[in-house]
């Protein structure tokens, strides 16, 4: 049990690369904190700072209260647990799951009994003969599991332990991850570049992008009020909207200018948001989540001055939704996320969540009611979000 | 090789082995000519196995036949009525002394081939995986030694054997030992340390290659598990490394039992320490007078090491790492 403090810390390979620029977090005890970001934004590379895989170039890392920059891993109470699983493949899963148990020279019968709990917590017991090459992923992912777990350690160290499995196993997994975790109240970093994996596990959620700190914050408020246009993107799926607007502000509320329409924006939006009003005659990114497009005919609560004039060009039905694909005419702002798929369908540029029982059909001329309460707005040129 | 454990099963496909059209149930004309032709390279590979075992074979039965025999008609004129035990009861009396220098082969071949083992092993997970300042130059280095031919080593290490080694300062008179005398010349002592230099450069470069493709997550997960070099080295590298290192014990036996320069240099003046390939070279004798015992004595020699083969085959069990790593 102990709380991990990142101060400032950088992390500059021997060829000059600089992988992670100044993180500071702190992690409370017995917190599921998630490291997320598109491949290559430095998780994996902070991870593996906190174990001691890697050194820390400047800055300070604390676990509980001893500064550790210098601490040999196996020396920082931490556990970890390796994408690939990293089992031992001749050893037994008994062995596998005791090998750091009996490197620390516990007693042979603490040692039993350690190793047959977590194998019962984990659902290993009749396993424990057999050797990794016997065992399917997700009972190695256990065996992984097991092996942090006998320890007791301070902390659990994950790095992207369920991406090798397949999709079915992969939900199941994450239910009893992070049910384990709250169960055996240790604080756990859990790297991923899954964001609903960070969403659905994390206490708290840390975005990284190119080894900057972009957003720590619980999973609903990144969703909720993402900090950037990055988050904004990163967070969510579908992906937020994004585009070039204008605004015009007045005392009787705002009007946005999305190519050639314009949405009206309520007085008690714009209160919401009072640093818009410095924003009026200038162009900002203006972010709309999909599931707050809705097919105006159905959407009741819309007013008109909220409709966009459309057709959809793709319909993707889900039963308990529909994706509508259909075309902005606004240019559309790159979040930056490296790994964002480019919407195969050149054609749209906007994704809508609409209810099922939507009658829109592909190519035929359709009304978006748009929720202007929930609208995200950011600066066009330093790209945070504009509230206060 | 059926050494292959029902465990190793990690999903490296057996290629079946080579058969005819009657176990695919459907017959044709197409099927028979395809079947016909799958068989070539099989075929064509037991030819060459029965190729290369007729001298050996040829050695096997003519040393069971007595001296005339051997000296009058070819060995595939033998009829079962011609052999004798006669030739094998000569090497093994005390004045051949085969026995004894079986001993003594096998006093040499065993620690030279065990003591090289010991040391490229640790040299090889060394170079693999711990950081170390010049490590790579160094590595090339060693490995580089691979180009240096024995024979030109020969006589300085012997005169090192001999009297030690030591350097005169020029111009100061002053000398330094570099290499004591410990007056090894003649021992077995000097075979060891000769065969483990020249095995050194080969034997680290083999184990270093292999030891360096094992997943490197495991080794960080033995280091957060508590373990420190020794313990990765003897508790995962070692028993991970099992073919490799069967697969270089094999050569490096085969090369010390069967080497007949090194020894003869080395430790050739002793007869007490006599190596089997140096009693065979002199067991035929003056012009060749005892040349009809030579071929039991070369099939006894040449047996042992068969012996080590099919003893150690059955450590080249692949999927070894099965279930480790994914990937």
């Amino acid at each position: 049990m102990a709380t991990v403090e990142l101060d400032k810390v950088n992390k500059v390979y021997e060829n000059g690369y600089h992988a992670i620029h100044d993180l500071d977090i702190s992690i409370a005890d017995q917190e599921f904190l998630v490291l997320v970001g598109p491949s290559g934004c430095g998780k994996s590379t902070a991870l593996r700072m906190i174990a001691g895989l890697e050194t820390i170039s400047t800055g300070t890392m604390k676990i509980g209260d001893r500064i550790v920059n210098d601490v040999e891993p196996k020396d920082r109470d931490i556990a970890m647990v390796f994408q690939n699983y990293a089992l031992y493949p001749h050893m037994s899963v008994y062995d596998n799951i005791g090998f750091a148990l009996k490197l620390s020279k516990v007693p042979k019968d603490e040692i039993d009994t350690r190793v047959r709990k977590a194998a019962s917590t984990l659902e290993l017991d009749t396993y424990l003969d057999r050797k990794p090459g016997q065992l399917s992923g997700g009972q190695r992912q256990r065996v992984a599991m097991g092996r942090a777990i006998v320890r007791q350690p301070a902390a659990f160290l994950m790095d992207e332990p369920l991406s090798n499995l397949d999709a079915k196993l992969r939900v199941q997994m994450r239910a009893e991850i992070a049910a384990l975790q709250r169960e055996l109240a240790v604080t756990t970093v859990y790297v991923t570049h899954d964001q609903i994996e960070a969403m659905t596990m994390g206490d708290r959620v840390a975005v990284l992008k190119d080894g900057y700190l972009q957003q720590v914050d619980t999973p609903q408020n990144l969703y909720d009020r993402p900090d950037n246009v990055f988050v904004a993107a990163f967070i969510g799926s579908p992906s937020m909207n994004l585009y070039e607007a204008s605004l015009r502000v007045s005392e009787a509320g705002g009007q946005i200018s999305l190519g050639g329409q314009t949405i009206a924006l309520s007085p008690s939006s714009l209160d919401a948001r009072p640093a818009l009003r410095g924003y009026d005659g200038k162009t900002v990114i203006l972010g709309v989540r999909p599931e707050d497009f809705e097919d105006a005919e159905l959407a009741t609560d819309i007013p008109e001055s909220q409709f966009l004039d459309s057709a959809p060009t793709l319909l993707e039905a889900l039963g308990s939704e529909v994706m509508v694909h259909f075309k902005l005419d606004a240019p559309v702002v790159d979040s930056g996320d490296p790994d964002a798929v480019e919407d195969t369908n050149a054609e749209a540029n906007a994704v809508g969540r609409f209810n099922p029982r939507t009658r829109v059909r592909v190519g035929q001329a359709m009304k978006v009611g748009v929720t202007s309460e929930n609208l995200h707005f950011f600066d066009a040129d330093t790209r945070e979000a504009i509230w206060q | 090789m059926s050494a292959v454990t029902p465990t190793a099963a990690s999903g490296s496909t057996e290629p079946s082995s080579f058969s005819g059209p009657d176990d695919q149930g459907s017959g044709g004309a197409v099927d028979k000519v395809y079947g016909f032709l799958r068989r070539i390279p099989t075929g064509l590979l037991w030819l060459i196995v029965l190729v290369w075992l007729i001298p050996t074979l040829g050695l096997f039965i003519n040393s069971f036949r007595d001296r005339t025999a051997q000296r009058e008609s070819g060995w595939w004129t033998t009829t079962p009525d011609d052999l004798t035990f006669q030739n094998y009861q000569d090497i093994f009396n005390a004045q051949a002394g085969l026995g004894q220098s079986l001993l003594n082969t096998a006093a040499i071949a065993i620690p030279a081939t065990i003591i090289p083992i010991a040391i490229a092993a640790f040299a090889a997970y060394g170079f693999a995986w711990i950081d170390f300042r010049g490590r790579k130059p160094l590595f090339i280095f060693t490995v580089s030694l691979l180009a240096i031919p024995l024979q030109v080593a020969l006589i300085p290490l012997l005169q090192m054997f001999n009297n030690g080694a030591s350097y005169t300062l020029p111009g100061l008179d002053k000398t330094i030992v570099l290499v004591p005398d410990f007056d090894l010349a003649g021992t077995t002592t000097a075979a060891w340390l000769t065969h483990t230099g020249f095995a050194m450069p080969f034997a680290i470069f083999l184990l270093h290659n292999y030891i360096s493709s094992l997943p490197k997550d495991v080794f960080e997960a033995a280091r957060i598990d508590g373990a420190d070099h020794f313990t990765i080295f003897y508790r995962l590298v070692l028993p991970l490394s099992i073919p490799v290192l069967a697969a270089f014990a094999i050569f490096q036996f085969l090369w010390t039992w069967n080497d007949f320069l090194i020894v003869n240099t080395m430790i050739g003046a002793n007869p007490d320490a006599q190596p089997t390939t140096i009693l065979i070279a002199n067991l035929a004798g003056d012009f060749g007078r005892n040349e009809f015992i030579l071929p039991s004595a070369a099939f006894v020699q040449a047996f042992i090491p068969i012996v080590v083969f099919f003893a150690l085959q059955r450590y080249f069990v692949r999927g070894l790492l099965a279930g480790s790593v994914k990937g």
